[in-house]
């Protein structure tokens, strides 16, 4: 069994978060995993992605090349990525910030409001935990209370009051598609 | 833990209290994480002005005993070279690690294999080699950097620990435990040769670390006894992970993350009943040519993946003394080869016969020729034979005779590939025997199926 993830969108957006909680949290569940960013000359605004495989034997590419689980957070990662996706994969966007896209009828597509969400929730900057929830939801890469228990421990103790909205947020985007 | 961080770190934990670098991407993590660490344990941590300065300081520290290290990426490597030169000249221990990017010159950051040459050549000017060890994961990035300290200091020798962009960036899940307060190897020699300012005994003589041998005489016996040395290391030192070899007809040879794409594409093509195994070297230097060569009982062609436009083919190649063709995939300048590029590749292998296969090939056609022609003489004979020819018992029987012939052939294909020519000049003769048997009609059949091929 082996799961990749290919998480992308604008340096700042929390891609490159995304992926370290989705690895830490296998990671938990005693899967082997790997963890890889894209890196350069970014900045803050730039480009960033991140592939994450999850295997429950040891790991051989690290690299997404193909992605079944495709996850963009803004439309130039959809443009760039979604072309290159396996037929039958998952497709979550950022419905938030990606309108008027033309999308592939050969995988299965999940629109994921998340800035639209995070407002609700009063804190703009839980919309890529919106995110993690609906690959939660989609994929079920791991149980909901091992995310917990990573995303606890990512917070640590000086930032355990900002678990609950964290969490609420995840919720919410595991609810989309639960 | 990002593999840079995993290096300094295991490195730390190793007992290095130096580290002199000057910053250069991909490998930035590993002096960022130093200047933090290094004055936690009551080490040193320094920015050089260049990269020349750095592997200097090397140099003045291993030279007085101490656990040394210095980073860098191909350009920086390249600027430390005449450092190392003077290092290996002096004997003196450290560990230099290069995560390579794509070249030449300033070149890309993105990850590369293209530095082989330099890392395994020596690199620098005068004639020495130097252990090249490389990493396959995060994990084992920490057990070699480690190592590379106990080597150095048992062969007072510089270690390279060569990785790549990849390495240095990928974040996987490392046991810290293990390489927490890794004590030096218990069965190394006392550093006497250092200097330290120590007062001369028998023991432990004036201490001068220097490289010049005015007398070329003198300087010979010098280069004699390195060369003893790396003897030394070839024998006790060679390191290697096989993986699917027990019946590899393909047999693949790749080193650090390159090796990894190529196991998730032997994997694929082990699906797919394509018998590919794999070589990874984790020491480049000294390279595992015996482990290579130990392959040829079952491999028919070897692969070689790396990301480079191909350079440790050529060691491959001197493994395999032309006894198998070698063959290569690579990408260069930053680019890294994917798993499905691979498995095309191997498939296109799996597809092309080698001469010899060709020649079993056009027995077998010939020996269908013939069965075909014993069928047809059947049929001129009556219907009965005709009812028995297609009768399945005697469809399976011929089946069966032709599966054991399949099988001589195959094992006459090893015998030949093994350099008996003469079981190939038997079945030559075998197959002119055969050829003659078939009418002359047939044999144009025959000649436009080869064509077809």
């Amino acid at each position: 069994m082996e799961k990749q993830f290919l998480i992308a969108g604008f340096g700042g957006q929390g891609v490159l978060l995304i992926g370290q909680l989705i690895a830490k949290a296998a990671m938990r569940e005693d899967f082997e995993v790997s963890w890889m960013p894209s890196y350069g000359p970014e900045m803050r605004g730039g480009e960033a992605n991140c592939a994450v495989v999850i295997s429950d034997e040891e790991i051989g590419s690290p690299l997404v090349t193909e992605p079944p689980v495709l996850v963009a957070m803004n439309k130039p990662s959809l443009a760039k990525f979604m072309p290159k996706m396996a037929p039958g994969g998952i497709l979550l966007y950022n419905a938030s910030l990606i309108e008027d896209v033309e999308l592939r009828d050969d995988v299965t597509v999940i629109p994921v409001p998340c800035n639209q969400i995070a407002e609700e929730l009063g804190n703009q900057r839980t919309a890529n935990m919106v995110m993690l929830g609906a690959v939660l939801g989609a994929t079920r890469f791991v149980g909901a209370d091992s995310l917990k228990e990573t995303l606890r421990e990512w917070l640590g103790e000086k930032r355990a009051a900002m678990l609950d909205i964290n969490w609420q947020a995840i919720e919410r985007g595991q609810a989309l598609n639960a | 833990m990002k593999g840079n961080e995993a290096i300094a770190e295991a490195a730390i934990q190793a007992g290095c209290r130096f580290f002199f670098g000057y910053p250069i991407t991909p490998q930035n993590q590993i002096p960022e994480y130093m200047s933090k660490r290094m004055p936690q344990v009551g080490g040193c941590f320094l920015q050089s002005e260049s990269e020349v300065a750095a592997i200097n300081m090397v140099y003045g520290a291993g030279g007085a005993g101490a656990r040394v290290m210095t980073s860098s990426s191909s350009p920086g490597i390249s600027l430390k070279q005449e450092g190392i030169s003077y290092i290996v000249g002096a004997e003196v221990p450290c560990v230099i690690v290069n995560m390579v990017r794509g070249g030449p010159g300033l070149g890309s950051i993105q990850p590369a294999q293209s530095d082989y040459y330099q890392a395994t050549r020596g690199g620098g000017h005068g004639d020495y080699r130097m252990p090249v060890l490389a990493p396959g994961s995060v994990q084992e990035a920490v057990t070699l950097t480690q190592d590379a300290f106990d080597l150095a200091d048992r062969y007072r020798t510089p270690v390279m620990v060569l990785g790549d962009g990849l390495i240095g960036q990928m974040m996987e899940p490392v046991d810290m435990d293990q390489a927490a307060d890794r004590k030096p190897a218990e069965d190394l020699p006392a550093k006497t040769w250092a200097a330290t300012g120590h007062k001369p005994t028998d023991e432990a003589p004036r201490a001068i670390i220097n490289s010049l041998y005015i007398d070329p005489v003198v300087l010979e016996q010098h280069c004699m006894k390195l060369q003893a040395k790396y003897d030394a290391i070839e024998a006790a030192e060679c390191r290697w992970q096989e993986e699917m070899l027990e019946d590899a007809e393909i047999v693949i040879v790749a080193y650090g993350t390159t090796a990894r794409i190529a196991r998730s594409a032997m994997r694929k093509c082990r699906e797919k009943g394509i018998k590919v195994g794999m070589i990874r070297p984790i020491t480049l230097w000294p390279f595992p040519e015996a482990a290579i060569r130990a392959t040829l009982k079952t491999a028919k062609k070897f692969l070689c993946v790396e990301m480079s436009t191909g350079q440790m083919i050529d060691d491959v190649k001197l493994a395999v003394e032309g006894q198998r063709p070698v063959e290569f995939y690579g990408r260069t300048g930053g680019m890294v080869p994917t798993v499905g590029e691979i498995v095309e590749k191997l498939e296109s292998m799996n597809g092309a016969k080698t001469g010899v296969e060709q020649l079993l090939n056009q027995t077998g056609a010939a020996l269908d020729q013939a069965a075909n022609a014993a069928q047809k003489t059947f049929a001129s004979i009556g219907q009965k034979i005709e009812q028995k020819v297609n009768d399945p018992a005697f469809v399976q029987k011929t089946e069966e005779l032709k599966q054991k012939t399949g099988e001589f052939a195959g094992k006459a294909l090893d015998g030949l590939a093994k350099g008996a020519t003469l079981l190939g000049e038997g079945l030559n003769k075998a197959f002119g025997a055969l050829s003659g048997l078939v009418s002359g009609e047939k044999k144009n059949d025959n000649n436009d199926k080869e064509g077809n091929e």
